[in-house]
């Protein structure tokens, strides 16, 4: 059972890599990547809203939304997967917003380096798409949570190495029509060749 | 006439969403193995960027500046199921091929950035076309990928063949790293370049 969730996490992290491999957040991938400092601060919150929202979206969609989820409730056929969308995103507004009054309260330190990338986190799309992807792929609550932390983690691997490149390209000599983002997309190309050697790994 | 010419047309070349002002790039990257799908996706950011953009606008004298993000999220959000629910009902093989991607939608930072930027400031009819011009700039980036990425990677075009497979009597060994994720990422940071390269004033200082 053990080895079932260490799977789930190593794969989640590494082969299907949330930015690498889905493409999501790219974004603020490319935007926040060009200081290592702010990428591990937002890799870090990255980490924290996945681990909290992706379990809460799995109950969520298991005892309301699923067809005869409601039946606690004495609801027998109700199916409300429609409403999904606009659940979870409300979902993941509310808990950043509950997260930044909390830290401010309880961690200040952690909230002001934080700062602004705390409420900039509800649209990035790699926290929707891991709800989704949980959703997709019927987890079970214990693996939602596992596999929220694993794809943040795996988010936050890939922003702070693309941090860290684009802090050593500063003394490369890149062609004008490249320098920015151009180069960033290639470079990105580059990681999730990389990337792809992990695939295919069973644990 | 002049800015609603404006605009339409900006966006597709000098300030296109996805290679200048960097929007919106995860769902452009992830739907682009083949031309049948970007299309699909282009139409419904299309159609929910416009929307979004003419509704918020209409509303926009009526919205409290403290919650305008969450009003915003409503509006994308519902038109987004609207076209969820079209597609599994009209299209269900696309929309199973898209899987996560027409819901993330609404996290697409192009609909939002266009509702912020234009729809709260300006009138309704300058907001839908803009809407309009913007999705068309995504659009046309994502049918480039696509092409090339369909093309190379499979020797299709819309699902039919061009390039006559190895496997199949003809002579082109398709290249399957054009299928996945890192072909994407390059093809746009070529593209960038080419753009850039043939509008000079695009390039930026580092």
């Amino acid at each position: 059972m053990l080895e079932h969730y260490i799977s789930l996490f190593v794969k989640s992290v590494f082969v299907e890599n949330l930015a690498l491999a889905f493409f999501l957040g790219m974004c603020t991938f490319i935007a926040v990547s060009k200081k290592l400092e702010t990428a591990i601060g937002l890799g870090i919150a990255v980490i924290a809203v996945m681990t909290i929202t992706i379990p809460v979206n799995n109950l969520i969609f298991n005892h309301i939304l699923k067809e005869g989820g409601l039946r606690w409730a004495g609801i027998a056929d109700a199916d409300l997967t429609f409403l999904g969308l606009i659940i979870y995103i409300t979902v993941i507004a509310a808990i950043v917003q509950i997260l930044e009054m909390a830290l401010d309260k309880y961690v200040p330190v952690l909230y002001v380096s934080l700062g602004i990338f705390l409420p900039l986190i509800t649209v990035n799309c790699a926290i929707l798409g891991g709800s989704l992807f949980m959703v997709e792929r019927n987890y079970s609550f214990t693996e939602s949570v596992v596999y929220g932390f694993g794809a943040g983690t795996g988010w936050a691997l890939a922003v702070i190495a693309m941090a860290a490149i684009r802090e050593k390209m500063k003394y490369s000599d890149v062609p004008p029509g490249l320098r920015g983002a151009g180069i960033t997309f290639i470079v990105a190309g580059l990681m999730a060749m990389a990337f792809m050697l992990f695939s295919g790994i069973q644990l | 006439m002049g800015k609603y010419k404006n605009a339409l047309l900006g966006p597709l070349l000098e300030e296109n969403p996805i290679a200048i002002q960097i929007l919106g790039i995860c769902s452009a990257l992830a739907v682009t193995t083949k031309l049948e799908t970007a299309l699909v996706m282009s139409m419904a950011v299309i159609f929910v960027m416009a929307f979004s953009s003419f509704f918020v606008s209409v509303i926009r004298n009526q919205i409290p500046g403290s919650i305008r993000i969450i009003v915003e999220m409503a509006i994308i959000a519902s038109l987004v199921i609207v076209v969820d629910q079209l597609l599994k009902a009209y299209a269900y093989q696309t929309s199973k091929q898209l899987s996560v991607f027409v819901g993330l939608i609404i996290t697409n930072c192009i609909v939002l950035g266009r509702t912020e930027a234009v729809a709260l400031k300006k009138p309704p009819d300058i907001s839908f076309l803009d809407a309009i011009g913007n999705g068309m700039g995504y659009s046309l980036v994502l049918l480039i990928v696509a092409f090339f990425r369909e093309l190379l990677g499979s020797g299709k075009l819309f699902g039919m063949t061009v390039l006559n497979l190895q496997a199949e009597g003809g002579w082109y060994h398709p290249n399957g790293l054009f299928l996945l994720a890192p072909s994407g990422f390059i093809i746009v940071g070529l593209l960038i370049w080419a753009l850039k390269t043939y509008d000079k004033d695009l390039i930026e200082e580092e």
